[in-house]
Formats: C-alpha cells, structure tokens, sequence
C-alpha cells in the first residue's frame, strides 16, 4: 500500500503530497514572518526616539512598505494555505486535495515572487516605498525603478493564491467523507471554504489594478493620472475593493482555528454551529460593500459616507456573533489552559479590542480624525496580530503533535505566550493614545510630544520578536525529538484528523473513513 | 457540444478559473469606465462635462451666483498660469466668458493640459462650457503667452441652495506624450 516519501531535495520540488506542501507553506510563511519581523524592528528602532538615527527616511518608507507587503502576502496569507493544504483533506476524510499538482505550482511559485519583491531592495533608486497600498500616484507618477518588480510579484502572488484557492473549493466541494454534509463540516473547512471563494473574487482585482499601474506607467494609459483624463481616486476604490475583502481573507480562517480549539479544550462542543456558518458568510458578503470606510477623507458625497459608515458597522453583528459564540462555549466549561487554547482565549479578548476600534473608525465623521494616524495602525495590527498571528500560532501548537508525532515543550510555549501577549499589548496599546493624540503613520521622524508612547511600543516590539525566536526553537525542538503523542493528542478533541495515528502516516483516508458527526 | 469537461473536479476548477477570469476583466474593463460614468452622472469627483450646445434658454436674472476661479500648477510646472478676474457675479442661463491667461517663460516649447474641478460637487452637472480651452492640450513655444477663453452657461435647474461656486484648473505639463510634430501641428491650428 502506502510507499513514503522520495528522498533529497527532488521530494520537496516535485512533491504532490498535501502534508508535504503544507509544511513547505508554513516553513515559507515562517521565513518570512522573520523577514518581515526585521524590517517592523528597523521601523521600531528607528521611531525609538523622535529625530533621524538610523535610516534616511526613503529607507523607512521601504521599510513600511516592505513590512506589510511581506507580512500580508508572505506571512499570513501562505500559512493559512499551508494549515488548509495540512488539515483540510485531513479533516473531511480526503486521501490528498483535489489538484495535487497544480498544488505543487501554487507553492513553487511563491519563492520566486517573493525573491522578487525582496530584490527590489537592493535596486537602484530602492525597494518600494510607496506603502502596502501602494496608492497611485505615488506608486505611478513618483515611484522607484523597482515598482516594476513589485507588479510582477504581486501578479505571481496572485497567480498562487487563486490557485490555491481552487483547489481548496474543489477538495472540499467533491472529496468528503461519506456522510459529511456541508453543515457537518469542521468550522475551519467553512472558514476556508469561503475564504477561497473571497480569493476568486478579489485577487483576479488585486492583479488587475496593478496591470493597469504597470499600463500608465510604461504603456501611456491614464487610468490614475489626471493629466491624461484618470483619476487617482479611482485607483483607491479599485484597490479596497480588494483590500477590505483581502482583510477577511487574513481572518476568517483564523475564526475556523479557534473555533476547532476552544471547544477542546473548554471540553464543550462548540456553542452555535450553524450561526458560526451563517456568520461567516454574512462577513463575507458584506466585506464587498464596506470598502470606502478606508477613503471617508477623499470627498465622498455625504449619501456616500454615510452607507459606508452603516455598511461597516452592520459587520460588527455577524462578528459579535462569533465573539458571543466563542464565549459561550467556554462558559461553564472544564477549561485548561494549553499553550493552544491560551492563545485561542487571547485571540478572543484582542481581536475584540481590534473590533472595537474598528467600530471607532467606522463613524465616518470621527475617521476625519484618527484617518491616517497610528489609532489605524493600532487597530489593524490589534486585528491582525492576535488575531490572524496569534490563530496561526494556536493553530501550530494544536496540530503540531499530529503533524510530527511530538509533543512541543508545554512551559516553553507557555513562555512564548505570555512573552508574545505582553510584547505584542505593549507595543500596540500606546499607538491608540498616540494616534488619538494625532501622530501621523508612516513617517521616520516625530513631535517630542509623542516620544514616551514610541519609546514604550519599540521596547513592546522587541520583547515580542525575541518571543518568536523561542517560538521557532520550540518547534525545531518538537521536530527533532520530544515526548511522543498519541493519536488523539488532546483530551477527546473532535474530527477526523484525530482518528489517524501520529505522526500521520505521509498517505492518509486513501480509503474513505466513516463519518459520525457530534452534533 | 461539451465545453467543459466531465470529471467533476476538472468541470469546477475550470469554472472557477472562469469566474476569477471574470473578475480580472471586470475590474480592468468595467470597474474604470463603470466609475467614470458614475461620477458624470453624479458630478462626485467635480469633473466637469465635454462640450455643451447652447440652448435658448431665459435668463433668470432673480438669481445671483458667485463664480469663483482658481488656477494650480501640477508639482514642476513651470507656466505661469491663472484666470483673467477671479471672481464673477453671472445669472442662471447667462453665457459668460471667463479668460485664463498662460505663460511659458522656460527656453522649451511645451504642451500643458489643465484639468477642471468644481466643487459643490452637485453644481458640476449645472455647470455647461460651451467652448474650454481644457477640451484640447496648449501649445507654448519658448517664452510664449496666450489667452485660454472658456464659455460656460449655468443651468437654470441650478439647485437654489447653490449660491457660490469654485472652479479650479489644474495644468499639468504633458510635453513627453507628444511628438514634437505634433507640438508644432498644435502651435499652427491655434489650439
Ligand atoms: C468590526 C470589524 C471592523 C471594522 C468596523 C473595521 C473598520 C475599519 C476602518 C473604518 C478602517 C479605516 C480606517 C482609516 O484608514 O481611517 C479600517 C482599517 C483597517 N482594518 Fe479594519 N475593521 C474591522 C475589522 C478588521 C479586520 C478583521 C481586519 C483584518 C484582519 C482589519 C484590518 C484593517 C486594516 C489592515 C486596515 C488599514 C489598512 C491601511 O490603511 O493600511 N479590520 N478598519
Ligand atoms: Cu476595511
């Protein structure tokens, strides 16, 4: 029957193995959260204290602009992938995903587009500096040399996700266990499978608006350029309208991983299945219609402001559903407090900090103020990092057993996590106070005024960047040795990933499993 | 005829390539034309009209609007560039003619194009110009100066909340787009 993997480097370049792809995924992610990390520590070092010590500021902006790209495109959105290329034909009973080579493509190509972007920093005239997103004209008219290479990146990181994303909906859609309805399906399955529906929709838009940057920059068009008849504004609405369903894409698999997590570990199942389906795909469709609440400042009609306003709070029932949920299914529970569910449980309190700043900058009059401020970057990294960061590392921990047949280090991870929420509330806490008090994002320098806020998150970002390293040690660590797990790992944890021994054998389900569901 | 394939798993990839295809098209052919005729019909990005034909029209002398001009140079043009008077007292449905005056002092021929913006936005659709010099580019050989007319019309449907005005030119220098043939066919046919 099953034969193992080949051996050498041809394993890894010509694998069609799902578990083999999600690890190179979440190895690749795992690089470039470090690569991302270093670049947010330039950022950080140098906003230390107010004055220029460090970089030139051209050099910040790269910086700025790298970080998010990198952390985006190359951090969270390839470990999302690789947990579903991990875990989804594992959790519906599936042998492999649907297109095993196609599957090999969407990563292989990753790498290359990645080398790319980074590349660019050692160009002539730098790397992008424009911003993550990369408004025209400044991405157009004003940009470096490099944007060139930034577009063919951004069209080869697209190329993979939609990629990626069929593939993901045709192993859902035609390979379930017998008996698997849709509405039996894992939580994370569901996440996912609406995540790769968001993935069709908006990245085909996301390679579109930098086809047409490449157009009015080498081809004489003037799609942003109002000298020759275009629009700059129109650039933004094109660009969020990918970019505010983009931001779901980075979270709702992160809701499927904590929903998997708290019920174990809370030893309840989890408190309203279906609503959690519902909800999610209400968030999904209304991420289409809430993009201006990033552009309130360009002059919109009040008509215009005002459906965005109430567009976007409407988000905040469907994910107050989740929170209520989530909370629910803890209440009264026989908790522990493993490193995943700490995680989980933190993911909860901070992701709802970041909602709630979210609602302040959805009042359309109140986001003349904080709008382009540090009250935004508090409110996106409180949404992005305990939330979408903190899930995938959950994520890791929680499955990690299954995946390598170890058990992690419990006191290391516990460290890492307490290091990790400290590090992570000291540094972005302050960048509300420092928003509301007006400090602009994106600059090098700053008002004396704002120095003890930058002082404390730059001390914050550090703690939690050491954090990671202990995290990156306890994973090698687990890999290489360690206490062996069991085939369940966790105390009665639910789904079909469990019923297989650990480490999961490199051919799973190559006959169907029986499907009992629970609930 | 079967176009798409019988495997089920092949039938809804391709379905799916198909859509995202879709979607590509969409935001390069349908999202920026989609957008432009949005704001003509609404006036929301202060762009105003092509080439308005007069119309008999009477005018309603019960009302007074103030239009006020205004004149930008886009970062490194060198023109000197700005209206004749910069603000006018017109009535609904009276044709006036406002005068932009430009100057090229650098030693280059060059073209500029200027681009309108008028705010209230909800004006911009009352706002008819029956002859601008912003329909075409301009031509200024070294050290030339020319008068840039424009004739506009104000609907008499101005809403009456309206009282006031702006319309602001931007210029842009746009002399790489341009051969110089046709910077010289420019100077001759006057525009
Ligand atoms: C209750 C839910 C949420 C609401 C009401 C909300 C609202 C907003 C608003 C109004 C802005 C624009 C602020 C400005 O630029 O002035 C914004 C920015 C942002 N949000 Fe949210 N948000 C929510 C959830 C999320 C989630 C879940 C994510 C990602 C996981 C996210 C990521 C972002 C990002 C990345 C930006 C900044 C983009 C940039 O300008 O660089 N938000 N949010
Ligand atoms: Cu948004």
């Amino acid at each position: 029957m099953a034969h193992g993997p080949a051996k050498g480097i041809t394993r890894w370049l010509y694998t069609t193995n799902h578990k083999d792809i999600g690890s190179m995924y979440l190895w690749f992610s795992f690089a470039m959260f470090f690569l991302g990390g270093i670049f947010a520590l330039v950022i950080r070092a140098e906003l230390f204290q107010p004055g220029l010590q460090i970089v030139d500021p051209n050099f910040f902006n790269q910086m700025t602009t790298m970080h998010g790209l990198v952390m985006v495109f190359g951090a969270v959105m390839p470990a999302f992938v690789g947990l579903a290329n991990w875990m989804i034909p594992m959790q519906i009973g599936a042998p492999d995903m649907a297109l095993p080579r196609m599957n090999n493509w969407s990563f292989w190509i990753l790498p290359f587009a990645f080398a790319m972007l980074s590349s660019t920093l050692f160009m002539e005239g730098g790397a992008p500096n424009f911003g993550w997103t990369f408004y025209a004209p400044l991405s157009t008219t004003y940009a470096p040399p490099s944007v060139t290479f930034f577009i063919f990146a951004v069209h080869i990181m697209g190329a993979s996700s939609i990629m990626g994303a069929i593939n993901i909906i045709a192993t859902i859609v035609n390979m379930r266990a017998p008996g698997m309805t849709y509405m039996k399906m894992p939580l994370f399955v569901w996440t996912w499978l609406i995540t790769a529906f968001l993935l069709i929709a908006v990245m085909p838009v996301l390679a579109g608006v930098v086809t047409m940057m490449l157009m009015d920059i080498h081809f004489g068009t003037s799609f942003f350029d109002a000298a020759g008849g275009g629009d700059p504004v129109l650039f933004q609405h094109i660009f969020w309208f990918f970019g505010h369903p983009e931001v779901y894409i980075m979270i709702l698999p992160a809701f499927g991983i904590v929903s998997a997590i708290i019920p174990t570990f809370a030893r309840k199942p989890l408190f309203g299945y279906s609503s959690m389906v519902y909800a999610t795909a209400a968030i999904a469709f209304l991420s289409f219609v809430v993009w201006a609440h990033h552009m309130f400042t360009v002059g919109l009609p009040i008509a215009g402001e005002l459906f965005f306003m109430w567009a976007t709070m409407l988000i905040a029932v469907p994910t107050g559903v989740k929170v209520f949920n989530w909370v629910a299914t803890m209440f009264k529970g026989a908790m522990t407090f493993e490193t995943p569910m700490l995680f989980s449980i933190a993911f909860v309190i901070l992701f709802t900090i970041g909602g709630f700043s979210g609602l302040m900058l959805a009042i359309a009059p109140a986001d003349f103020q904080y709008h382009d401020t540090y009250f935004v970057v508090a409110h996106f990294h409180y949404v992005l990092v305990p939330g979408a960061i903190f899930s995938i590392t959950a994520g890791v921990y929680y499955w990690l057993p299954k995946w390598c047949g170890n058990m992690y280090n419990e006191t290391m991870g516990k460290v890492h996590f307490w290091l990790a929420f400290i590090g992570l509330n000291v540094t972005f806490f302050p960048m509300h106070f420092s928003g509301l008090a007006g400090m602009p994002r994106r600059i090098p320098d700053y008002n004396m005024m704002f120095a003890d806020w930058n002082m404390i998150s730059s001390v914050g970002a550090f703690l939690f960047g050491a954090a990671q390293v202990m995290f990156l040690y306890n994973v090698i660590a687990t890999i290489v040795g360690g206490k062996k797990a069991t085939a369940e790992v966790w105390e009665n944890p639910e789904g079909l990933e469990w019923t297989v021994p650990s480490p999961a054998p490199y051919h799973t389900f190559s006959e169907p499993p029986e499907f009992k569901s629970s609930h | 005829m079967k176009v798409l394939p019988e495997d089920p798993v092949k039938r809804l990839s391709v379905k799916l390539a198909i859509t995202s295809f879709g979607f590509l098209l969409f935001a390069l052919f349908v999202m920026p034309p989609l957008y432009v005729a949005f704001c003509e019909i609404t006036g929301l990005n202060g762009k105003t009209g092509d080439k308005y034909e007069a119309v008999d029209a009477v005018v309603d002398t019960s009302r007074e609007i103030k239009v006020q001009f205004v004149a930008t140079n886009n970062e490194g043009m060198p023109w000197q560039f700005g209206p004749e008077v910069k603000t006018l007292i017109v009535h609904p449905g009276e044709q006036t003619r406002i005068n932009y005056l430009a100057k090229n002092p650098t030693g280059n021929d060059m073209i500029g194009q200027a681009i309108p913006s008028l705010i209230p936005y909800k004006a911009a659709s009352y706002f008819h110009k029956t002859e601008c010099f912003c329909f075409n580019q301009q031509a200024l050989l070294a050290g030339e100066e020319a008068v840039l007319p424009m004739f506009f019309i104000i609907d008499q449907d101005l809403p009456e909340h309206i009282k006031s005005i702006t319309l602001s030119y931007t210029i842009f220098d746009v002399t790489d787009r341009f051969s110089r043939e046709e910077l010289l066919s420019m100077v001759d046919t006057g525009q």
